[in-house]
């Protein structure tokens, strides 16, 4: 480093303290960096500067500035309230929202090297992700987003006044037990405006207050009960578009006894959980972007004499403790942190593209020696979610590098099995188990409604395959079920199926709950 | 790029979400409480609570697979010694079960802790707690007035001018009595004007100038304000109640005392002020310490010096009244009071306790609490069902109709539920 020459009147800023002067110097000189050197593409920039309290705010309300109201969240609150005070838990340096534009919140505490570096991260790694990210720019509406929160939150205000603060409640906890089973997972024909849709429940309701006839209420009904002629089953479920894992959708749908406003709030909680899919699906490339984007930018800074030496160590010190991977028998492991590993496989795709081994050429014949190591990050950013980027970046010479390998737990077994380590015959399956480990369709139970009786007991039927043996948690499935038999209004039933054998594993049930409905 | 500062943005965003919180952990959030005021202190009773309430009634639940059984593959860093085919111990449970789920009944289930703020521990704390016999409220007759608007007058400062209904009056009154408008009038004369131009025949020019000359006349005699039309904002002088409350506390300071029971004695006295506290807006504390005679003395003093001599409880009583007749007029003012004694008393000052308390002091209270102290292990006396002098006496005095209520207190552990006992809302009809 001692060739470089720093010249003190290079430098953006000196010592800690930030204003916003500082701030708008060193904006410029990252975006300079960011956009001109690396060829990021960037929504417009928002950064706000907000409290430790306002941090700790933002967290509970899962990261938006505005959210509706419910006790799960004052729950998270005072949970990070408490660890936080108690110095348990230190807080982020930064939230981002994907929303054009760009929200970053800094906190006031930082000091100037931390906000270059959170500007760096946040403002470009993030938000170029957001608005690049294949996934992202398929399932989300980011220009949307703001206001459809706003009109959330005001519709739920607006129903806990009129129907009450308890059934609000009633509905929303339900809503919130089947978040995660209450996306698409495959694209649809238009993609999401959620704009229009604050339009289109308006209109919705408009044309129901219009064609609202209160003699269809004094028909009489035909003696003998429903003499609608009972279909086969398949075509029953043709009609009512099942099997279908999208269970909020469902319930949304064809739940016979909701309201109006009920079927809205799931609506509301299914769009919000959409929004929040594409993030789940991506953070180990979303985190890996940003850190090495901020890593770049941070290096590029001091080469240029921008920042000075003590700021590049103060930088050093916190990036190395965000992408330190301790080891599996360490007491501090908990996992893979998606930091490390995102930050390594990004600078390993670089050294391919730019510095290949024999192997790599092997391995990656496209990709190795082609130059413009930035290029391939770039494309990779574009291109994949965690899943895929693991299944085509994760190179042997990085399986070495974190010396990775695999164990087999089998509930049967007395003892966990080493199946692969980092050589030859392991790397293919590291790879492959790794990315299993990313794949949400993996990870998340796979649960649809296969069934309903209309005709009878209208009794709903759900099926949860299987895979590898691993059962469902009892309680919380007991507990959930519960929260659908609420709104659904009839018995529901839970069978888990083994996806090799069909064989019945399990069967949970719920009874009709007593006075459900208005 | 945009750089907004958010940090005067009003804070407590989480506020609604986190009452719904405690809302919804009502009961578990109760119970922490009450669990945690035995255990405490009642010095960090005014503190908040850090409580720990079991995860039950605000579980989150979703469907995830289970922690155990079936076949699992991991991934992890940092391979040592491993090759192919090696076989590992399971690891203990302890160490293996990461996560919060526990065994499927939820009995294991990780607790989940919190900091209640003290207006909230308080509030939870004091809940469905009653000061009995709140009627005595009584209006102080000094300085407090506040002013109230009542409604419009038609005198009144100019400071209190009501302008929209004045003008309202106004418009209302030229609308009636149909006073010509500018406009009217302007046309008028441009009409006026123009006809003497042209030198209309004199007949319709006449017809005009008298037209305009009524119009004139009618506007100088309909003013545009009249005297009548004006309304001021009339306010009106309104006492503002004053609910106030004197609290005594009595404490028999002789070497029979132990620093336990002084201790006992002053835990009640601190709920008994945090109490009263939470319900009128000013109390005033009177110690009154006494062995053979009786004193008003600071806070200090009351709990922390010591006096030797014998037992005299009549003069506390005296003191009391004392006091009351200089600075708290009874009618003014709400008086409680709580005394702690060991039950010791000289033979010979039992009836005249007994009668001033009787004739003098309840009539007087609001609410008298009587707390016999005794020691931790002095199991035998009470055990043997001897009653204290002090108790027969008070006992004796007892009615139901009289506000005078007695505990006997040992540990500290009953503080808070005789507490709650002396104080609990009466049942609707009970």
């Amino acid at each position: 480093m001692a060739a470089v020459i720093t010249k003190p009147d290079s430098l953006l800023y000196d010592g800690a303290d930030w204003d916003y002067d500082k701030i708008k110097r060193v904006y410029d000189a990252i975006e300079d960096i960011a956009v001109k050197e690396m060829g990021l593409s960037v929504y417009p920039n928002q950064i706000e500067v907000i409290t430790a309290e306002q941090m700790l705010d933002a967290y509970s309300s899962i990261g938006m500035p505005l959210m509706y109201k419910h006790w799960s969240f004052g729950k998270h609150f005072a949970r990070d309230e408490m660890l936080y005070r108690k110095g348990y838990r230190g807080l982020a340096y930064e939230i981002v929202i994907n929303s054009s534009p760009c929200i970053s919140y800094i906190m006031e505490e930082n000091t100037m090297t931390m906000q270059t570096l959170v500007i760096a991260h946040a403002a470009f790694g993030h938000n170029h992700f957001f608005k690049n990210n294949q996934l992202f720019q398929q399932w989300t509406d980011a220009e949307g987003i703001l206001d459809y929160l706003e009109f959330a939150k005001a519709y739920i205000a607006q129903c806990e006044e009129r129907y009450g603060h308890h059934a609000v409640e009633r509905v929303l906890d339900a809503a919130h037990a089947l978040m995660n089973q209450g996306v698409h997972k495959y694209p649809k024909k238009r993609t999401l405006d959620l704009r229009l849709e604050q339009k289109r429940e308006r209109e919705r309701q408009e044309y129901q207050e219009q064609t609202f006839n209160d003699l269809w209420r004094t028909v009489p009904k035909p003696a003998g009960g429903p003499a609608r002629p009972s279909k086969s089953v398949s075509e029953r479920k043709k009609l009512l578009g099942l099997p279908e894992e999208n269970l909020l959708y469902f319930l949304e749908k064809k739940a016979p006894r909701l309201e109006h406003w009920q079927r809205e709030i799931l609506r509301i909680v299914r769009h919000i959980a959409q929004y929040f899919y594409p993030q789940k699906q991506t953070k180990l490339m979303n985190e890996g972007c940003a850190t090495y984007t901020h890593y770049t930018i941070m290096n590029r800074l001091h080469e240029k004499g921008m920042i000075s030496e003590g700021a590049m160590l103060e930088f050093l010190h916190s990036h190395t403790s965000v992408v330190f991977q301790p080891e599996f028998d360490d007491q501090r492991f908990s996992g893979i942190n998606p930091y490390a590993l995102g930050f390594a496989m990004m600078q390993d795709i670089v050294r391919i593209a730019e510095n290949p081994t024999d192997e790599d050429r092997e391995w990656y014949p496209d990709l190795a020696g082609k130059g413009d190591g930035m290029g391939a990050v770039r494309d990779a950013w574009a291109n994949f979610r965690d899943e895929s980027f693991v299944l085509q970046y994760l190179s042997p010479h990085l399986i070495r590098k974190l010396k990775m390998f695999s164990v087999r737990d089998d509930a049967e077994d007395p003892y966990l099995l080493v199946e692969n380590i980092h050589n030859e015959r392991g790397y293919r399956h590291i790879r492959k188990l790794l990315a299993r480990q990313y794949d949400l369709a993996f990870l998340e139970p796979d649960i649809q409604i296969v069934d309903v009786d209309l005709a009878g007991d209208r009794k709903l039927i759900l099926h949860h395959r299987v895979t590898n043996g691993v059962l469902l948690d009892e309680s919380d499935a007991k507990a959930v079920l519960r929260h659908i038999a609420n709104l659904w209004g009839y018995e529901v039933q839970l069978v888990e199926v083994s996806a090799v054998s069909e064989a019945i594993l399990k069967e949970h049930a719920v009874t009709a709950p007593s006075g459900v409905g208005a | 790029m945009n750089i907004i500062d958010r940090r005067l943005n009003p804070q407590g965003k989480s506020l609604a979400n986190r009452q719904r919180f405690l809302r919804r952990a009502k009961e578990q959030v109760i119970k922490a409480v009450r669990d945690a005021s035995g255990k405490r202190g009642i010095q960090d009773i005014e503190n908040g609570e850090k409580v720990t309430i079991s995860t039950g009634g605000v579980r989150e639940p979703s469907f995830h697979r289970s922690q155990s059984g079936g076949v699992r593959d991991y991934v992890v860093p940092g391979n040592k010694e491993y090759v192919e085919g090696d076989t590992i111990a399971r690891p203990e449970e302890q160490g293996g079960g990461r996560g919060s789920e526990g065994s499927p009944d939820g009995e294991g289930e990780d607790d989940f802790r919190f900091v209640l703020s003290r207006e909230e521990f308080l509030d939870i704390f004091l809940e469905d707690l009653e000061l009995p016999d709140l009627v005595k409220q009584k209006v102080k007759q000094s300085e407090s007035y506040s002013l109230t608007r009542a409604g419009y007058s038609v005198t009144g400062s100019p400071a209190n001018l009501n302008l929209v209904r004045t003008m309202r009056n106004s418009l209302s009154r030229r609308i009636a009595l149909k006073r010509p408008k500018p406009a009217d009038m302007t046309a008028l004369e441009a009409l006026l004007r123009e006809a003497e131009e042209r030198g209309d025949d004199p007949e319709h020019l006449r017809d005009l100038r008298e037209q305009l000359e009524r119009h004139y006349l009618r506007s100088k005699r309909i003013p545009f304000i009249d005297p009548i039309d004006v309304r001021y904002n009339r306010f009106e002088t309104v006492p503002k109640p004053i609910a106030q409350a004197v609290m005594f506390c009595l404490m028999d300071v002789s070497g029979s005392m132990t620093e336990h029971m002084k201790d006992l004695a002053k835990r009640f006295f601190m709920l008994l002020y945090l109490f009263l506290k939470r319900r009128y807006r000013s109390v005033d504390i009177v110690f009154i310490r006494h062995t053979h005679e009786a004193k008003e003395v600071d806070e200090d003093t009351f709990f922390y010096s010591t006096e030797t001599g014998g037992t005299v409880v009549s003069t506390a009583l005296e003191e009391m009244q004392r006091v009351i007749k200089e600075r708290y007029p009874e009618n003014e003012w709400n008086i409680y009071a709580a005394q702690a004694s060991d039950g010791d008393n000289m033979s010979s000052d039992n009836a005249r306790s007994a009668a001033l308390l009787r004739e003098v002091i309840l009539p007087m209270c609001q609410y008298f609490a009587y707390i016999e102290v005794a020691a931790e292990h002095n199991m035998g006396l009470s055990a043997l069902g001897r009653e204290t002098e002090l108790w027969r006496t008070y006992k004796m005095v007892q009615r139901p109709d009289l506000p005078l209520a007695m505990r006997r207190v040992r540990s500290r552990r009953e503080i808070f539920p005789v507490f709650r006992e002396l104080f609990a809302r009466e049942k609707a009809g009970a």
